[in-house]
């Protein structure tokens, strides 16, 4: 009943709300990012998140630190919020978390895939892995030689099985074709999730769809931009995008045709909230268009918390840490390598 | 008033310890020495003047990151010595170590434990194998024997080839061996398996992958397997499975080991020959001895190496920890322009200057240096901290104080009230001495076990409830005298101060419930007496006591609080608060109820039949009225009028009067000044810049007035409702007496009317239970919340500002608290 969760949500959802708002408390600041900015070295950007709510979980790290330890252990914290939440949600919100990791789950197949493709070390891809998208039988994925071995071998058994349905061909894996899996698989998700979203209704429909949509916008753009100047045709292109979000359908139309990157622009200008993104760029301009979308995915995500009553928040707190932690493995990655002055590029701040 | 209240003694809990504001000037030499033996003494509390850096821009950054290290060193140990379960022998200690030195043996050792831990582990993973390949043996053979006479002899070969190298140990795949067969020897039978061992919990999904992958075209067999294994990784012992699983074909083959690659799944070659097991199966076993004795040996020699540091552990780590705490302070202070002395400031108080003085000459002396510390007071803008000593009696009761709001620098302590008040009131809604003395064997208890008790670490209940141990044994102590009083022993009445005063009409006694007793002697001497008990005149009576105290404690102790604000008003210099504030509430409030309490006492003394609802009533609807009968004394209309229109001007009298004169009093200050202000020369404003800041503050009166209408609102309801609210003392004193009647009367009573020893033991059982969980837990712990509450809001909001933040003084004492 939309507008009248404030009556029941509590009895279930109230809780891990409470809880997730703390987390949402406890998410680095514009001064902790300032302050990180000015580190000289590893153990200094270790001393200063001993402050934090990552500071438990590196104390323990023996002093010469890599980029990769502290991106471990700050990602270890995330999926440790991540299962006590999950442990002490109920239906339907457990499913609603559960959806969240199916992004993961998918990164993680094709990367164990491409991996395999390239003979690299199945434990060394398992390493590389988010834990966040892990299931029992991932590392099996070596095995399989093409799409349909894969399906019928291992991710019959995944949540990702409904996804396959559109993509089982039994031509062999190769790097384009698995570059298509991916985006169909994700296609595929990002359908069902709204469509879970929609299903719940109320406040975290809205909220969940705005994100979902601009999540798929984003994918929509970057596939188009991806593969302009690649042997994929229009058609199969028209066919990654998501089938919702403000670009469906025309938008869709317009970017299946796009050649080159102002193109892409000048269909984006049509969509009012996305003229902010492109009124910082210049012309001709893409690097920064990640950054542009990252910060513009941030706020949005911000936003969700300034309502109640609704699963939403449960989903921006999720990205939003992983931007946090793409940021310190930026930060990390700037002070480690000597580069301070390019530090402020890819830092998106969170408040 | 003044000269009388001068002269008491001084009482240091009623005002906290005065304080002033220091700056030290440390020479760079003695610095760490001097920081150190103030933190033995911990009575300084320092201002962080880099408030603004961030933690790594201060001066000793890498001190603090060293000591970091080594705590995280120190953790390591002592958790490998935790997972040997070694007990540190605390050994006796030379005390004056250096931290370097610490720092290189702790590194030595660190180093030591983990590569014989690596050493260890390397061990293990190989005896891992061997045990894994003993168990699969003995039970790959049961499935074996139906394929026996099957015998495929590149097998046979090859195996013989396998174990001829010999270095068993350094192989870490066995089957890899196996996977080399001859191209020309394709097996007969077509048929061909491979054994292993798999974690128990994978066994379905696996089973299931290798069922898709070979599309049916297997047989899988299993067995658990006896023995738990140890996974190297978490120590943890791991149930295992072990398999075989028949197939045909190269391409399955490739797909089966693949599958068992990627579940973890350790694959090992068992013979189809039974003699060749047999002969397998007693050279692994050999190994496996020979393994074992070296793991032995050593997890001891680790093991030694651990019990040699583990006596240290517990005195290093406490060292690291005040070496960091040391830095941390350091970094508190700042570097002078020359970079030779660090500048800290601080609060303490007043009397521990001249120690605090020792101990920086201490300090400097022994450092050798050449400057002494420079110590001396400063002004100060902010207000000091509160500061109170205590000792393990007074603390808890401090602690209830502050858990309100810690109070205003030398603000009158209502803890000096609290140590005795609040246990009396408690014991007035806990009045039962059979009650009591159960409550007073727990207090004794923590009390015997205090030097025992204090140094472990207890649940965060238990040391709550062994905190409060003395204000569990004045509450006891007072529950059994209030029991007294009510002459009530888990509800039963006893005769102890001789016998009853009242007899029955007739011997039978059946119309005690419904006419009452008769009086025969002198009354009963002390407390209710006994005979009451479950007769007519019972409850009229205990309620009609029990809510006249209830309201002659609350006038009693809401005067002292009204009182007390005297006092603080007297000590701050504040006439304005006793004239126009003090002394109207004081006379609104005993104009009415001071008035109640007075007839209170008189209907007690004199035994009047006097209505008194009736006449505190009337003397608001009616007061020129005729009292008739319920006249008490003579003079008493008079009286009243006098009283009622005492507090009627009252009102008024704390409303009006002090926002005027606040306002008056600030124009004349500013009088002419608008002009002056810029007369005042730089000198000036640099001289008093706090003061000058301070007197320009904004004076808003609408503000002030509000203020003071709410204040004089809530004071004339509050007295009212105030008196009201001290009515829980006489409903939770019937409502614990009553409960315990029914426990008493209902279970225990009620069971041992049946001649059935069962029966009986039952109902002791339930009333034993019902005494301790109800009675003694929740209702000490209702008691006790409503007695706080009468302290904090009835008691309290009378003269308590509250405000005031804590001392915390830099002390090495509290630092093992906030670790762990």
């Amino acid at each position: 009943m939309y507008g009248f969760e404030a009556l029941t949500f509590n009895i279930h959802g109230g809780y891990l709300e409470a809880i997730v708002r703390g987390h949402r408390a406890g998410l680095l600041t514009t001064s902790d990012y300032n302050n990180l900015c000015q580190c000289e070295t590893l153990d200094d950007i270790k001393m200063h998140l001993s402050a934090t709510e990552y500071g438990p979980y590196l104390q323990n790290e023996p002093s010469p630190l890599h980029t990769t330890t502290i991106v471990e252990k700050c990602t270890l914290k995330l999926v440790d919020d991540y299962k006590h939440m999950l442990c002490q949600a109920t239906e339907p919100l457990s499913t609603f978390l559960e959806y969240i990791t199916y992004g993961h789950m998918i990164d993680n197949v094709v990367l164990i895939v491409t991996g395999t493709l390239h003979e690299r070390d199945v434990q060394e891809l398992l390493e590389k892995c988010h834990p966040l998208g892990m299931f029992d039988s991932i590392a099996t994925l070596a095995v399989a030689q093409n799409m349909r071995e894969l399906y019928r071998l291992v991710l019959v058994d995944t949540p990702l099985a409904p996804y396959f349905s559109e993509c089982i061909t039994s031509e062999d894996l190769d790097d384009m074709n698995i570059e298509i899996m991916r985006n169909t698989l994700y296609k595929a998700y990002l359908e069902d999730f709204y469509r879970f979203c929609q299903k719940l209704g109320g406040a975290t429909a809205e909220i969940m769809s705005d994100l979902l949509a601009f999540e798929a916008d984003r994918r929509a753009v970057n596939i188009t931009i991806n593969s302009i100047g690649t042997e994929l045709t229009r058609d199969d292109r028209r066919k990654l995008y998501s089938n919702f979000g403000l670009f469906y359908p025309y938008g869709h139309e317009e970017l299946a045709v796009c050649e080159d990157i102002d193109q892409v622009r000048a269909v984006m200008e049509k969509y009012p909230p996305y003229q902010s993104i492109f009124a910082k760029l210049s012309y001709g301009e893409s690097q920064m268009l990640d950054k542009a979308f990252y910060e513009e995915e941030v706020k949005r995500h911000c936003l969700a918390f300034e309502q109640q009553f609704h699963y939403a928040v449960f989903f921006a707190y999720m990205r939003l840490r992983e931007q946090e932690i793409r940021n310190l493995m930026w930060i990390s990655e700037c002070v480690a390598q000597n580069q301070k002055s390019r530090v402020h590029d890819s830092v998106v701040f969170i408040f | 008033m003044d000269h009388f209240t001068d002269k008491f003694p001084p009482m240091d809990l009623m005002r906290s310890e005065k304080m002033t504001f220091v700056q030290l000037i440390i020479p760079a030499e003695s610095a760490h020495r001097a920081i150190t033996y103030l933190g033995q003494l911990g009575l300084l509390q320092f201002r962080d003047l880099n408030a603004e850096k961030s933690p790594f821009q201060r001066t000793f950054v890498n001190q603090v990151k060293r000591c970091a290290e080594m705590s995280r060193k120190l953790r390591f140990l002592m958790d490998q010595t935790n997972k040997a379960g070694i007990k540190s022998s605390c050994s006796v200690l030379k005390s004056d170590i250096y931290l370097e030195d610490i720092e290189t043996q702790l590194a030595e050792h660190e180093h030591e434990i983990i590569e014989m831990n690596s050493n260890s582990e390397k061990l293990q993973q190989a005896y891992n194998e061997l045990l894994e390949f003993k168990i699969v043996l003995q039970k790959a053979c049961s499935f074996l024997v139906s394929n026996h006479g099957h015998a495929v002899a590149e097998e046979r070969e090859l195996e013989e080839n396998v174990y001829s190298n010999g270095d068993f140990v350094e192989t870490p795949f066995l089957f890899e061996q196996e996977t080399l067969p001859g191209p020309s020897k394709s097996n007969q039978s077509g048929l061909r398996f491979i054994s292993g061992i798999i974690c128990k919990s994978k066994v379905l999904s696996f089973e299931r992958i290798l069922f898709r992958a070979t599309r049916g075209n297997m047989l899988f067999n299993q067995a658990p397997a006896d023995e738990q294994i140890m996974d190297p990784i978490s120590t943890e012992m791991v149930e295992k499975t072990v398999f075989v699983v028949f197939f045909s074909g190269e391409q399955a083959r490739t797909k089966i080991l693949k599958i068992c690659e990627a579940f973890g799944a350790n694959c090992y070659p068992v013979p189809e020959d039974i003699t060749k097991q047999r002969q397998i199966t007693r050279e692994v076993s050999s190994r496996l001895t020979d393994l074992e004795a070296t793991l032995d040996a050593g997890i001891r020699h680790r093991n030694k190496a651990l019990s040699s540091v583990g006596g240290h552990l517990a005195k290093w780590m406490d060292m690291v920890r005040r070496e960091k705490a040391v830095y941390d302070t350091l970094n508190m202070l700042n570097f002078d322009v020359t970079k030779k002395c660090l500048v800290g400031e601080g609060w303490c108080p007043l009397i521990a200057k001249t120690q605090i003085q020792e101990v920086l000459q201490r300090a400097t002396f022994d450092s050798n240096s050449q400057v002494g510390v420079i110590f001396h007071s400063m002004d100060a803008l902010e207000s000091p901290p509160t500061y109170f000593r205590t000792n393990s009696f007074t603390n808890p009761y401090q602690e209830i104080v502050d858990a309100y709001g810690v109070a205003r620098y030398q603000e009158v302590n209502p803890a000096v009230y609290t140590t005795i008040i609040f246990p009396f009131l408690f014991a007035v809604m806990f009045g039962d001495w059979g009650h009591g003395i159960c409550l007073l064997l727990g207090a004794l208890v923590l009390i015997a076990h205090e030097s025992k008790l204090s140094n472990q670490r207890l649940g965060s209940f238990m040391e709550m409830l062994f905190g409060g141990r003395y204000v569990i044994l004045l509450m006891s102590l007072f529950s059994m005298y209030c029991g007294l009083i009510y002459n009530e022993f888990f509800s039963v009445p006893f005769h102890i101060f001789g016998a009853s005063a009242y007899k029955c009409r007739d011997i039978s006694c059946r119309d005690a419930h419904t006419t009452g007793l008769v009086k025969y002697r002198e009354p009963y001497p002390f407390g209710v007496d006994p005979s009451w008990r479950g007769s007519r005149s019972e409850l009229p009576f205990l309620n009609s006591l029990k809510m006249k105290m209830s309201i002659l404690f609350g006038v009693v102790h809401m005067n002292l609080g009204i009182m007390l604000s005297y006092f603080n008003a007297r000590f701050f210099g504040s006439s304005l608060d006793i004239r126009y504030q003090f002394v109207p509430q004081m006379i609104f409030l005993n104009s009415l109820f001071g008035y109640l309490s007075l007839l209170i006492v008189l209907k007690w003394c004199t035994g009047s039949q006097a209505d008194l609802y009736h006449i505190m009533i009337y003397m608001f609807l009616s007061p020129f009225d005729n009292l008739g009968e319920n006249e008490l004394f003579w003079g008493q209309r008079p009286l009243q009028v006098l009283l009622l229109l005492l507090a009627v001007i009252a009102v008024p009298w704390m409303l009006f009067p002090k926002p005027f004169i606040l306002k008056k009093l600030h124009n004349e200050r500013f009088q002419g000044r608008t002009y002056g202000m810029l007369n005042t020369s730089e000198a000036d404003l640099e001289v008093e810049p706090d003061s000058a800041r301070q007197h320009r503050e904004e004076f808003n009166f609408s503000e002030v007035f509000v203020h003071q209408m709410i204040h004089s609102i809530e004071f004339v309801l509050g007295s009212v409702s105030n008196t009201a609210s001290y009515l829980r003392l006489w409903a939770l004193s019937l409502a614990h007496s009553e409960l315990s009647t029914v426990f008493y009367e209902k279970v225990l009573l009620l069971a041992w009317g049946y001649d059935n020893l069962i029966i009986r033991l039952v109902g002791l059982v339930v009333f034993a239970f019902a005494t301790a969980f109800i009675l003694l837990m929740m209702e000490t712990l209702s008691a006790f919340l409503h007695a706080l509450r009468l302290h904090w809001v009835e008691f309290q909001n009378k003269f308590y500002h509250g405000d005031g933040y804590k001392f915390r003084p830099f002390s090495f004492a509290t630092l093992t608290e906030d670790e762990n």
